[in-house]
């Protein structure tokens, strides 16, 4: 097997893109990755995104987005598992690129939301779940994430402040990346005042919905070295999936499929919990940021919250956590989530991350997760020497 | 959803059937092919009780497409006494008053109007 690396990394804004389709958002984000590698050129092109089909009724993505960036010729395909469809798609690169099957894979993460009403868009993330029989209940995601919400609350005696803080501080981390969708600060009082979305969980406290894209350009850790000055080489990828609905499992409150990628990742890179400087994971709501803090092997189960109010996930403290804010105030473009992880651990990792830096960053986690807990995609990054 | 989509899971939407596991005896629901517990693969369906007790539950405030006219409702994840858990709105009931470990049982009732008919559907209630 051949080491990966990441030769170049593009974003978008995420936020409300009334002026650009889907494809320019991809577009977008692609040529800025391929002109931070100096390389515009792929054997393959994956795009991430989950609910092109539903909402601008185009599928065929991955043909439709190297044929917009001159990349006739190359092989594509669009990959789908809900909002884990980024990390997928960056999983699914590392294994050409691994296998020799390609020497260059451009992987961008890309969705387009805010053209629909908000039922729409609900009613699509709902297609994560079973529609015939969890979908057809009227559940939501953020209803799933509640009641994800409510036992983890019960089994811990953990309170709602304690869950807020996490989204306060994504918050706080945002204000300084142009790339975020609300960089704003807000309060846990803020938090406790929202409107209430699925009891338990606030408004302040969920991911919203926004419009973007992220694209990485990957190669073999070989051939990086001659074309990136500071490649970034993917030491683990890997995906872990579980029982398909959340309310077959019998533990709501840890997630298994993040617990084995985990421990699959870290077994590839011959590392531990305690080995990461930099930590993304995916905070669809609050509660799911402090399981994964949990899951993930950084705090001991059911003490994430002490962790978060110990200063432990911010910048300077033990786990820097969602250093550009996270699903919940970067944003959450579905598909294209997973992407902007990468790219924002990398920038970190190549000491490019402005005041949101993490001093001395030399290994980053990637988490993110496809339904309630459903498909699990586990990246670790280390920086070259 | 379609009439022919409605029709073929009429069974499970207004009569509960599962499977059972003819080897290790685990019950099911949705209907399974592949045992879940111990990956059998000779199983037989089974009309489930449709009665159990409430694990957690949460109220939709923001629903999905479809079930606009019915928000706020409940939602909630039953464990039937065979010990197979479901998802499923709540009905009848103050969701203040909802707590977990409460016992519910099932209610044939009116789903939504989504296709141009009306469908039915299973829900659960207090006991």
């Amino acid at each position: 097997m051949r080491g990966v690396a990441i030769i170049g990394i593009g974003c978008t804004k995420v936020g409300e893109h009334w002026d650009k389709s889907l494809r320019d958002l991809a577009v977008e984000a692609s040529l800025r990755a391929m002109e931070d590698a100096g390389l515009y050129d792929a054997d393959y092109v994956l795009v991430g995104n989950m609910m092109s089909g539903y909402l601008q009724n185009q599928e065929h993505l991955g043909a439709l987005v190297a044929d917009s960036l001159g990349l006739q010729g190359a092989g594509a395909a669009k990959v789908e598992a809900a909002c884990a469809s980024g990390g997928m798609a960056v999983h699914m690169g590392c294994q050409l690129i691994a296998s020799g099957a390609a020497d260059s894979v451009l992987v961008v993460g890309a969705e387009k939301m805010t053209d629909a009403t908000t039922p729409e868009v609900t009613k699509a993330l709902a297609m994560a779940e079973d529609q015939e029989y969890s979908a057809y209940t009227g559940a939501s995601f953020i209803g799933l994430n509640a009641l994800v919400a409510r036992a983890y609350m019960k089994a811990y005696g953990v309170e709602p402040e304690d869950m807020a803080l996490f989204s306060v501080i994504c918050h706080k981390h945002a204000l300084d990346n142009e790339f975020a969708q609300f960089r704003f600060p807000i309060t846990v009082e803020a938090v406790m005042n929202s409107p209430i979305v699925a009891d338990p969980l606030h408004l302040l406290e969920c991911a919203g919905i926004g419009d973007g894209a992220a694209a990485v350009l990957l190669a073999s850790l070989d051939g990086a070295r001659k074309i990136a000055d500071a490649p970034v080489e993917l030491l683990a990828s890997t995906v872990s999936t579980d029982k398909f609905s959340l309310h077959q499992r019998d533990d709501l409150t840890s997630f298994k499929a993040a617990r084995a990628s985990a421990e699959a990742a870290f077994r590839r890179a011959g590392l531990r919990a305690e080995d990461i400087d930099v930590l993304e994971v995916h905070d669809a709501s609050s509660a799911l940021g402090l399981i994964a803090l949990e899951d993930l092997g950084f705090a001991e189960r059911g003490k994430a919250a002490e962790l978060i109010r110990d200063g432990g996930i911010e910048i300077g403290g033990r786990i820097p956590t969602n250093t550009f804010g996270g699903l919940k105030a970067r944003g959450h473009p579905v598909g294209a989530t997973g992407v902007y992880q990468i790219v924002e651990l990398t920038r970190q990792l190549r000491g490019e991350a402005g005041k949101n830096q993490v001093g001395g960053a030399e290994r980053g986690y990637a988490q993110n997760i496809g339904g309630a807990g459903t498909t699990i995609t586990a990246h670790i990054l280390g920086r070259v020497d | 959803m379609s009439v022919p989509n409605y029709l073929r899971e009429a069974p499970r939407r207004q009569r509960m059937e599962g499977t059972r596991c003819k080897g290790c005896g685990a019950i099911h629901f949705p209907p399974r092919a592949v045992c879940d517990r111990c990956g059998g693969r000779d199983l037989e369906r089974e009309e489930l009780s449709g009665t159990g007790e409430l694990v957690a539950y949460t109220v939709i405030m923001y629903p999905p497409k479809g079930f606009e006219n019915q928000a706020p409702y409940a939602i909630g994840i039953v464990q039937l006494k065979e010990g197979v858990r479901i998802l499923s709105q709540i009905a009848d009931c103050d969701p203040m008053e909802l707590r977990e470990g409460m016992r519910v049982e099932i209610v044939i009732r009116r789903i939504r109007e989504d296709g141009g008919f009306i469908e039915y559907g299973y829900k659960f209630r207090p006991v």
